[in-house]
């Protein structure tokens, strides 16, 4: 049953309904019990009476049943309930010696004294008799079960049928009370359902009851996440929109300038630029590649082995003709021995990046240096050149993608140590930033070895 | 025409610099916001070419203060975000024009014209004055629709008269507009190119009010 509205209803009223069919079992049997010790104790003292009459000489014998006649009409003047009480004489002999009018002609009891039940004619009686050995009579009064088993149905009938006609105004009072139980969960689908697909705020439902709270709170949490997510879409794409269209504008407007000029040293001039920006271009396609490929591995799980010494390799000649370029000369302190627990391709992607900011920081003529070293757990590449290092600003924000620097030459697309951070993320390590002392700046790549 | 170029990417910048000066202005360059408004304040400019992206900052939030502060000089902003949602932040907030990368180096010069001609005013892009037409647009200049050369420095002075014939502009503001920060001023230069242009237009075009400046029209001599 998927409808909670009519879950609750069905829930609601089979307990209503077996609660009322319990009261009402209730109602009977005590109803039952207390008639009967009521009748039982009439028929008692009415057979006491009969007995004391006969042992008084007050009355013969033969009459003394017809007494209980005016004695049951006296108390029971309701004509339903009339003749109730019938009483019979017998002699210890066994004769009947007298009967009232509504008595049956068998004897009535099968005991000698006190309560009995007997069956005549298909009817039961219920009897107590009265031994009276003085005057050598047993004196018997009953009544009829079936008369008390009226009397039963009808306090029953009276007390039932009342409850049987509110059933249905129950049923609808139930039926509207889980409605407007309900009406919070409404409100909340209504709200969501009239929500514009890139509207992302939290739901705003201020008098929520506390159990649709959790319910609230959770989808107020994946909006939150989502929209962040969005966010960060957003920003990655103007960012990106930035960094792509700027070299290409600069590009064309470059061109325009060769073309347009008459001077040759002018055209020379924007040509080389051409060139150099085609180099910082490229530059910045591959890395928002590399981004890409670290950004899919958090996908799926990326934990290779790369042999530490062939990724110092690679990533050294990776940057090798930029380090000629540049100037900057490349000094390797020993090969580490052992596998880093990374993708090669990117823990070299990782490195390059690292030894690319430190020769285009390193000023024309400086060493960058690369030393690895081991321990139990990890493995540590130190990259450091002799550049002017970072502020405290641009070091707590170096990780952020396209951040670049508030003093950057224009060189970097400001996703390199994001690459690298991504990366040492991914493959359970981590990227240290630290300026030396004097001048300088040391990174180091921390790897948990394989 | 003196303008300020503010973009951070090298290349562009160096761009921007050569190309708008091969148009015919006098192009100032700097990369960030903080320079940006320091050379604001410092020159007056008759147009700004603004990035939006900057290191320090965002141009849109440059031009917002710089229009709290009434500053009125007509600028251009220079965006890779050129939807449409981006465009209409920045006019609201007191561009005067919006160019999105990669663009043409010649739109961006019309429409830097285009821009300064608004600030100062004026609806026609050539400025006509007794016989001498100039058109700013291809740097052409005549008189009696006979063809005059001139250098862009005196062209950018001849300009200059032009726009409010009548009026007196002072030696060291013809200094500034035909002058960016990185070339020196010769101190007799202003005469000099007032000489050369009085040597092609011809007499009676522009005066000298002694010890104020100069002037194209007025009262004849």
């Amino acid at each position: 049953m998927n409808s909670m509205r009519a879950r609750l209803l069905v829930i609601l009223l089979l307990t209503t309904g077996a609660v009322w069919l319990s009261a009402a079992a209730w109602i009977y049997w005590s109803t039952q019990a207390r008639v009967e010790q009521v009748l039982d104790a009439r028929l008692r003292e009415a057979a006491r009476m009969v007995d004391s009459l006969i042992t008084d000489h007050r009355i013969e014998i033969a009459s003394a049943a017809e007494a209980i006649e005016g004695l049951d009409v006296e108390r029971m003047t309701d004509e339903p309930y009339s003749h109730q009480l019938s009483c019979q004489i017998w002699s210890l002999a066994g004769s009947l010696v007298g009967r009232s009018e509504a008595a049956p002609r068998e004897r009535l009891a099968s005991s000698d004294d006190g309560f009995s039940q007997t069956a005549i004619d298909g009817e039961t009686w219920r009897v107590y008799t009265v031994l009276n050995s003085e005057r050598g009579v047993q004196v018997m009064v009953g009544d009829n079960l079936k008369v008390r088993q009226s009397l039963v149905n009808d306090v029953m009938t009276g007390t039932l049928l009342p409850m049987t006609l509110v059933l249905p105004v129950a049923g609808l009072l139930i039926w509207l009370s889980v409605q407007r139980g309900l009406r919070p969960l409404d409100r909340m689908a209504a709200l969501l359902a009239r929500r514009h697909a890139n509207d992302l705020r939290p739901v705003d439902l201020p008098d929520a009851p506390g159990e649709l709270r959790p319910a609230l709170d959770a989808i107020n949490g994946l909006f939150g996440r989502v929209a962040s997510a969005r966010d960060r879409e957003k920003s990655f794409t103007a960012f990106a929109a930035h960094e792509l269209k700027t070299p290409l504008a600069g590009l064309k407007t470059q061109a325009q300038i060769a073309l347009a000029s008459d001077d040759p040293k002018t055209s020379r001039h924007a040509l080389e630029q051409i060139v150099s920006g085609v180099d910082r271009s490229s530059r910045m396609v591959r890395q928002l590649l590399d981004l890409a490929a670290a950004d899919a591995n958090e996908e799926r799980d990326v934990a290779g082995a790369a042999d530490a010494a062939t990724v110092v390799r690679d990533a050294i000649r990776s940057v090798e003709s930029l380090a000629a370029r540049r100037n900057v000369g490349i000094e390797a302190q020993g090969l580490p021995d052992g596998k880093v627990a990374c993708d090669r391709a990117l823990a070299t992607t990782a490195l390059r990046n690292i030894l690319e900011n430190a020769i285009l920081h390193s000023p024309a003529g400086e060493t960058v240096r690369i030393a690895a070293s081991t321990s139990d757990q990890k493995t540590l590449f130190r990259v450091e050149d002799g550049g002017p290092g970072m502020t405290e600003d641009d070091l707590a924000h170096a990780r952020a993608r396209f951040y670049r620097g508030t003093h950057h030459d224009g060189a970097g697309s400001g996703l390199g140590l994001a690459i690298v951070d991504t990366i040492m993320r991914r493959a359970g390590g981590s990227l240290t930033l630290a300026n030396q002392e004097g001048a300088g700046f040391t990174a180091t790549l921390h790897f948990p070895k394989a | 025409m003196r303008i300020l170029i503010v973009e951070d990417d090298p290349i562009l910048l160096d761009g921007l610099t050569v190309g708008l000066k091969l148009a015919g202005f006098t192009p100032d360059a700097v990369s960030s916001c903080a320079d940006a408004e320091a050379a604001l304040r410092a020159s007056d400019y008759e147009a700004v070419v603004l990035d939006i992206m900057l290191p320090d900052g965002s141009g849109i939030d440059l031009l917002a203060q710089r229009r709290r502060e009434h500053d009125a000089t007509p600028i251009l902003l220079l965006t890779a975000r050129d939807q449409v949602a981006d465009r209409i932040a920045g006019l609201n907030a007191g561009a005067d024009d919006y160019l999105g990368k990669p663009f043409d180096l010649d739109e961006l010069a019309a429409r830097l014209r285009a821009i300064q001609r608004r600030g100062s005013g004026r609806a026609s892009a050539t400025l006509r004055w007794q016989g001498v037409v100039i058109d700013p647009a291809t740097l052409s200049v005549s008189r009696d629709d006979l063809p005059i050369n001139l250098t862009r420095r005196e062209f950018t002075i001849l300009r200059l008269l032009m726009e409010r014939p009548g009026a007196v502009i002072g030696k060291p503001a013809l200094e500034e507009a035909i002058y960016g920060w990185q070339e020196g001023v010769e101190s007799n230069a202003v005469e000099v190119h007032i000489h050369n242009l009085r040597a092609k237009l011809g007499p009676g075009i522009v005066q000298t009010v002694r010890g104020i400046g100069y002037r194209v029209g007025g009262e004849q001599p």
